[in-house]
Parts: structure tokens; C-alpha cells; sequence
């Protein structure tokens, strides 16, 4: 194996084999996976750097405009610049705030996103560390995020905050369940929660078997990263800026960073769990070729984000949890029931694969025609209402 | 002394520490930030001890539930968080039933001859969280204890349902 066709595992035998000479084993082992750890996490720092230029670029676009076009070529040394700024600007606490955590606060957030990228596999053998129970720990570190939110709300000691903090527990935990559901549903598939093992078993990409799992899943992540038209927890016409309205200078900037970087590992999770991962022609000849797939099949997920955000105006509060409840974790819930019986009566035949894409069609056809029915009932009633004399009598 | 020992020993200082600030911290988000602390160092004496799905588990179901306690405390106590926290005046007598307890555990503990002997090594190239799956459903397992787990809590989740449903009018 030469240095071009994998240069990580090639370059990590010969820092651990410089390392074993001078150091008893454990110490070396112990080094070189600390190396590996700020590798992994510099790794998603700098891309952060360059993904706000692309959304910004590509928002500008959306919007029919240019977009940052001075500092450097396109406008490349924007975020730089704006790195610069943010750390030349004063850094104000409030006074009566809770300082620890109002300090803490933006670092839980960011290192609650980078903890994900620890079970990403980016290529053949190229893995943080591949736990058997990878997906579950992607679910878990979650939670770091939605306590990121909630430190900053309460710490502030602002009502808007506080306000931005609660909605954001009614957001992220509601819209945990059916992107769990939709977790659990290439876990069946695969019949392992391994990150490696998921992207092995695909020879057909999960896409194809589950396509309607694979899109609740991108819906229900975009809430919980709570973009636009989920960004009911910053939402600048209600609440200032929700839970980050104290925070200045590059504290902002780690919670700013932390959301774009967030939602690019959406992007990258949807591409391991339903584009089938590093996998491509000749991904397991050369790794570093698989690194390159994994980032082009993100690049989709992350488009769709983006498009979603510069397109759609955000929905009201009990739109959001309508969405969820009513229509998403009922869906997810079917869908996993389906899958479980039809994987488990058609495994191992070739009916497989077109059984569970049609379970998938029957699935979206019957909650499409369910919720069809519920939205003509609600506006018969609204319209019945609306000939009630009490209710004409309150209308000017 | 290996490096695991150092491992387990500042481990279990910092939950026991954790434990202590967290009940006798007068601010209840602030009580509620060491518990997290110490639900955390929890998991990770799961892990020394090779136990990777209880690690997960244990950050999953807890630190995320804490965030809704956190919560309740905000939204029931208001801003007297800091100054009126009360103070339960009969905390000497809780004190020593405390004690007494754990004193007993630790007698009770001691005479089982498990603990003085070192616990054999696990198989990791066993996928232990499959096996735990299939044990939990198959009949020779546990699937009656889980299915009844099951269906209690199902039927809590109907039942806080019906609670906080509005009444409707005309009933």
C-alpha cells in the first residue's frame, strides 16, 4: 500500500513506529490517537471556514445575487475576514449572567457536533473509531447540543433567551423522534448500528430500499440543527435572537460555526446512511478515492439544505409541531413497521429490494390520502366557524 | 498502579464530587448541571468496563432527559432560584438514614465473594449490543419482562395523554 493510494494509513504506521521507539507502548499508543482526535476535529474546523463562503455563495445565488466578491478570488478570504473581525470585537457578559456556563455554553455546541464526526468512516479503514453501536451514539451526543442551547438561553439571564432556549427543547426533542424512527430504519436493513458495516452492506444504496425513511430523515435533521424554515429558536422577528442574543464577538462566531457545521454532517450522515458512503468505483483500491465520494454524496445532502434555506419562509410554532407529531412520527412509524416485516419476509430473495420500495409507495400513498382527508375536515370546520354569528360578531 | 486504575480512580473522584456539589448547590440549574456531570462519568466507568451500548445508553436516556428537567426547574421556581431555595430543616435525621444506609450496602457488598475477586476478561470480538438484541426478544431470554415493560409504558404515555387532553365543550 503506497503513500498515494492511502496516505492516512500509511503515514499513521509511520508516526506510530517513529513514536514506538521512543516511548513504551501505551504512551505511543495513547499520542498517536490524540493526533488522530485533532486531526479529525481540525478537519471539520477548516471545512466550517470554507462551507459559510459556499452558502453564502450559493444563498446569493438563490436570491439573485453575488454574493461576498472582494476579499480574494470569489470572494474566497470572506470568512477569514469575518474570523478576523469577530476576534478583534469586544467580549461583553452580561452582568447578571451565570458566567461559567454563559462561557461554556458555545464550546458544549461545537464539540457536540465534531463528537459525531469521531464514528464518520470517510473511506475504507479511514474511521474515527468504529463502534458497534455507532448510529445510537450519533443519537446520543445529540443531546449535547440541545444542553449547548439551553446553558446559553438560561445562563444569559435575558427573557428572550430563555425563550429561545424553551422553544428549542419543544423543537429538538419533538423532532428526536422521528429522526430516530428514521435512524432505526437502515439499522434494520443492515441489521448492525456499526458506521463501517452500514456503508459495506449497501451494494444497493438504502435510497432505493427506503427512499421515504431517507427524506423524513433529511426533514427531521434540518429541525434539529433548526435552520431555516425551522429556525423558530433564532427567529429575529419574535425573539431578537434567541438563545445567542447576548453573545458577541467569536463566542457568537463558535454557535455560528457549530450550525453550519452541523449542517453539513446532516449532509454527511444522509450520505453514509442512505448514498451508500465512500462507496464507488475503485473505493477500496484507493481510500483517499472514497474520502472524495463520501464528500461528493454530502454535497447533495448539504445542497438540499441549503436550497430548503433559501427558499422557504420559517412556519409558526404549532405548524412546526403539527409537522412533527401529525404527519412525520406517524409516517416514520409505519414505514418502520413495514420495513421490519417486509426485510424479514422477502430477506435473502430477489424480491427484496422491490418489495420494500413498494411497501415505501404504499406507505407515502396512504398517509398522502390520510392527511388529504384531515386538511378538507379542517377547513369545513374553519369555514363552519366562520358562518357562526359569535364569530362574525368578533370579526371587525 | 496501570493506566486504567488512574483512569477509574479520577473517574469515580469526579462523580462522587459531582454528586456532592449537585446536592448541596442552592440553584437547581445549577444541581442539575452536576448531575449531568455525573450521569457522565457514569458512562464512562461503562466503558472502562468494556460495556459500550450502556455507555451510549446511559448519555442517550439521561443527559437528554435532564435537558427537560432543567426545564421544569427554570419554569417552576422562577427567578427565586438563587435567593429563597428552600432548605429542608429535617436534613440532619435524612443524614444519618443516608448513612446508615450506605454503610449497610457496603457491609452487604463486602460478603459477596464477586468483588474480591477480578472479573474475567470479555470477548470484545463478540458484537455484545446484537447479543443483548436477540436476548431481549427471544423466548429463552427475557421477552416477557420486556414486553411487559413495554406495554407499561405504553400504557403511561396514553394515560399522561388522556390527563392533559382539553376538555371538550358540552361535557
Amino acid at each position: 500500500m503506497s503513500f498515494w493510494t492511502d496516505p492516512i494509513l500509511v503515514a499513521n504506521e509511520w508516526f506510530t513506529g517513529l513514536l514506538a521507539d521512543l516511548l513504551p507502548e501505551a504512551w505511543a499508543t495513547l499520542i498517536s490517537t490524540i493526533v488522530g482526535v485533532v486531526l479529525v476535529s481540525s478537519f471539520g474546523l477548516i471545512l466550517v471556514i470554507f462551507l459559510i463562503w459556499l452558502e453564502r455563495k450559493v444563498a446569493a445565488r438563490f436570491q439573485d445575487r453575488i454574493g461576498p466578491n472582494r476579499a480574494g478570488p470569489y470572494g474566497l478570504l470572506q470568512t477569514i475576514a469575518d474570523i478576523v473581525k469577530l476576534l478583534t470585537k469586544e467580549d461583553s457578559i452580561p452582568e447578571k449572567a451565570d458566567k461559567l456556563t454563559f462561557n461554556l455554553a458555545p464550546i458544549v455546541s461545537m464539540i457536540a457536533v465534531l463528537l459525531i464526526w469521531a464514528v464518520i468512516p470517510f473511506a475504507p479503514g479511514w474511521i474515527g473509531t468504529d463502534l458497534n453501536v455507532g448510529v445510537l451514539y450519533i443519537a446520543a451526543v445529540g443531546s449535547f447540543g440541545i444542553l449547548s442551547i439551553l446553558m446559553a438561553g438560561w445562563a444569559s439571564n435575558n427573557k428572550y433567551a430563555l425563550l429561545g432556549a424553551f422553544r428549542a427543547v419543544a423543537q429538538l426533542i419533538s423532532y428526536e423522534v422521528p429522526m430516530l424512527l428514521t435512524l432505526l430504519v437502515p439499522v434494520l436493513l443492515a441489521r448492525s448500528m456499526g458506521m463501517m458495516h452500514m456503508v459495506e452492506v449497501q451494494s444497493t444504496w438504502f435510497i432505493v430500499l427506503a427512499p421515504v425513511a431517507g427524506f423524513i430523515f433529511l426533514v427531521s435533521s434540518i429541525a434539529e440543527v433548526g435552520r431555516t424554515p425551522f429556525d423558530l429558536i433564532e427567529a429575529e422577528s419574535e425573539i431578537v435572537a434567541g438563545y445567542h442574543t447576548e453573545y458577541t464577538g467569536m463566542k457568537f462566531g463558535l454557535f455560528f460555526a457549530a450550525e453550519f457545521l452541523h449542517a453539513f454532517t446532516v449532509g454527511v450522515l444522509f450520505a453514509i446512511l442512505y448514498l451508500g458512503g465512500w462507496r464507488g468505483p475503485g473505493a477500496v483500491e484507493y481510500p483517499i478515492l472514497g474520502v472524495v465520494y463520501l464528500m461528493a454524496k454530502a454535497s447533495i445532502g448539504y445542497f438540499i439544505v441549503m436550497w430548503v434555506r433559501s427558499t422557504l419562509p420559517r412556519i409558526r410554532i404549532d405548524h412546526m409541531l403539527d409537522l412533527n407529531w401529525k404527519v412525520l412520527t406517524p409516517i416514520s412509524l409505519a414505514l418502520l413497521i413495514a420495513t421490519a416485516v417486509l426485510d424479514k419476509v422477502f430477506a435473502e430473495t430477489a424480491l427484496r429490494a422491490p418489495a420494500l420500495l413498494a411497501g415505501n409507495v404504499v406507505v407515502l400513498l396512504l398517509s398522502w390520502a390520510l392527511l388529504r382527508g384531515m386538511s378538507r375536515k379542517a377547513r369545513r370546520e374553519r369555514q363552519v366557524f366562520k358562518k357562526r354569528p359569535e364569530a362574525r360578531a368578533v370579526q371587525p | 498502579m496501570t493506566a486504567m486504575q488512574g483512569v477509574f480512580l479520577f473517574t469515580a473522584g469526579l462523580i462522587l464530587w459531582a454528586a456532592f456539589m449537585m446536592v448541596t448547590r442552592q440553584n437547581l440549574v445549577h444541581a442539575a448541571f452536576y448531575l449531568i456531570l455525573a450521569l457522565f462519568g457514569v458512562s464512562i466507568i461503562f466503558v472502562l468496563l468494556d460495556a459500550g451500548f450502556l455507555a451510549v445508553v446511559q448519555v442517550l436516556v439521561y443527559i437528554g432527559a435532564i435537558s427537560i428537567i432543567m426545564i421544569f426547574a427554570v419554569m417552576l421556581t422562577r427567578g427565586d432560584v438563587i435567593e429563597e431555595a428552600p432548605v429542608n430543616k429535617n436534613f440532619g435525621w435524612a443524614l444519618l438514614l443516608a448513612a446508615l444506609f450506605a454503610f449497610g450496602l457496603i457491609i452487604l457488598i463486602g460478603q459477596w465473594p464477586a468483588v474480591a475477586s477480578l472479573a474475567g476478561e470479555i470477548d470484545t470480538s463478540r458484537d455484545l449490543a446484537a447479543e443483548l438484541g436477540v436476548a431481549l426478544v427471544s423466548p429463552e431470554g427475557f421477552v416477557i419482562p420486556f414486553e411487559v415493560a413495554s406495554v407499561l409504558l405504553l400504557a403511561a404515555l396514553v394515560g399522561a395523554l388522556m390527563v392533559a387532553r382539553p376538555q371538550k365543550k358540552g361535557k
